[in-house]
């Protein structure tokens, strides 16, 4: 079977691309490892116009009840290990099976950045969280660590201090980085202890955490805490593309027409270099890739 | 027979509210515990999955962490 356009992801860009590419009656296929991508994982959205106030889940939701009214051929819960060109089309191969296509959108958006150090993968989702909204809650009364110095981060110990005894705000540079508003407000309150330019070297304990090693100027300290908040950015998951041009950050150079270095396949949303990361602008990024791939279809015939 | 459905989960938490929709939709009876204020069931749950992450589902006595729809699908048989 060949499709005119694959879709790879169904966050924002994914499912917007999907929706347009549908209405210019194109076969498409929209692989994807989960539907509404980062929207559903948002707290709450005041600025995506139309919806003066709606949640992550919500706003998620509407998304792919508009994909699914198009009846599109969906694979959820597949992962995409490889894209590449083949005669004309496209090739992209699944942990689940291959695939061909006339064209091809990436939209794979971006996943949590990992810290990189022994003991996070064992203890995660045993003290070592990515999701502070989720997770957070579990950890009333507790000593609990969060590492970076961003929004996210400051987002993050402002919603603990609701709850943890006390927040130690691990951050890597020599002062935070994310709003003055949330800065100040971390900084006035007395649960809250700032270690800059220090780093998370290890994670410890039996079962859940019980501690972590942190560096400070070439000493290294142990912190007993039981939660682990890892806040410290995203990273695009572009790597299975491994013929397409990025950029220094692994993002997916696109023009303005969001086509890449490689004829056919084009890109949308986070996982390319196209500044601000916003459901607004994937969503119109996923519109405009998919008349680009119209467009492309329709001069190659 | 109807298997008995427990769901653990936070309020604020992205995918605890994609499974109870899920289940809703599914036209599933559950019982909803949040653990965001109760440390007793906290424990129950890291009990019962050995992980400290929600949500955590409860089907029958078999225990799904996260908001995995197949396994969901597999245990309701669906």
């Amino acid at each position: 079977m060949m499709f005119d356009l694959i879709i790879i992801g169904a966050g924002p860009a994914g499912i917007t691309a999907s929706v347009y590419a549908a209405r210019k009656k194109m076969g498409i296929l929209v692989i994807t490892r989960d539907i509404g991508g980062q929207a559903a994982w948002s707290g709450d959205i005041e600025n995506y116009t139309g919806y003066q106030f709606i949640t992550g889940p919500e706003l998620a939701g509407k998304f792919e009840e508009h994909m699914r009214k198009y009846g599109i051929e969906l694979r959820e819960n597949e992962q995409v290990l490889e894209i590449k060109k083949k005669n004309e089309g496209v090739w992209v191969k699944t942990d689940k099976g291959t695939y061909e296509g006339k064209t091809a959108i990436i939209a794979s958006g971006k996943r949590s950045r990992e810290l990189a150090v022994p003991g996070e993968r064992k203890f995660k989702n045993r003290g070592l969280t990515y999701c502070a909204t989720c997770d957070g809650p579990l950890f009333a009364g507790k000593d609990v660590a969060v590492v970076g110095g961003g929004n996210s981060a400051l987002d993050a110990t402002l919603q603990l201090i609701q709850i943890a005894r006390h927040i130690y705000l691990i951050n890597i540079t020599p002062d935070l980085t994310g709003d003055l508003v949330m800065r100040e407000k971390v900084r006035e309150n007395n649960k809250v202890s700032i270690l800059n330019s220090t780093r998370v070297t290890a994670v410890l304990g039996e079962k859940m955490v019980s501690r972590i090693k942190i560096r400070r100027e070439d000493k290294e300290e142990t912190l007993p805490v039981e939660g682990v908040f890892v806040e410290v950015g995203l990273i695009p998951n572009s790597e299975f593309a491994k013929d397409l041009e990025k950029n220094g950050r692994g993002e997916i150079k696109v023009n303005s027409y969001n086509e890449t270095n490689i004829p056919g396949i084009f890109a949308a949303g986070d996982v390319t270099d196209v500044p601000e990361k916003q459901i607004v602008i994937a969503a119109g990024e996923g519109a405009k890739a998919a008349l680009s791939a119209f467009r492309y279809l329709a001069q190659h015939r | 027979m109807d298997k008995k459905v427990m769901i653990y989960s936070t309020l604020a938490c992205p995918f605890c509210m994609m499974a109870k929709k899920f289940l809703k939709e599914n036209n599933i009876d559950f019982e909803d515990i949040d653990v965001s204020t109760d440390q007793i069931r906290v424990q129950e749950m890291i009990k019962k999955s050995g992980q400290m992450a929600v949500p955590v589902i409860d089907i029958d006595g078999e225990i799904i962490v996260g908001f995995d729809k197949e396994k969901i699908r597999k245990a309701l048989g669906l």
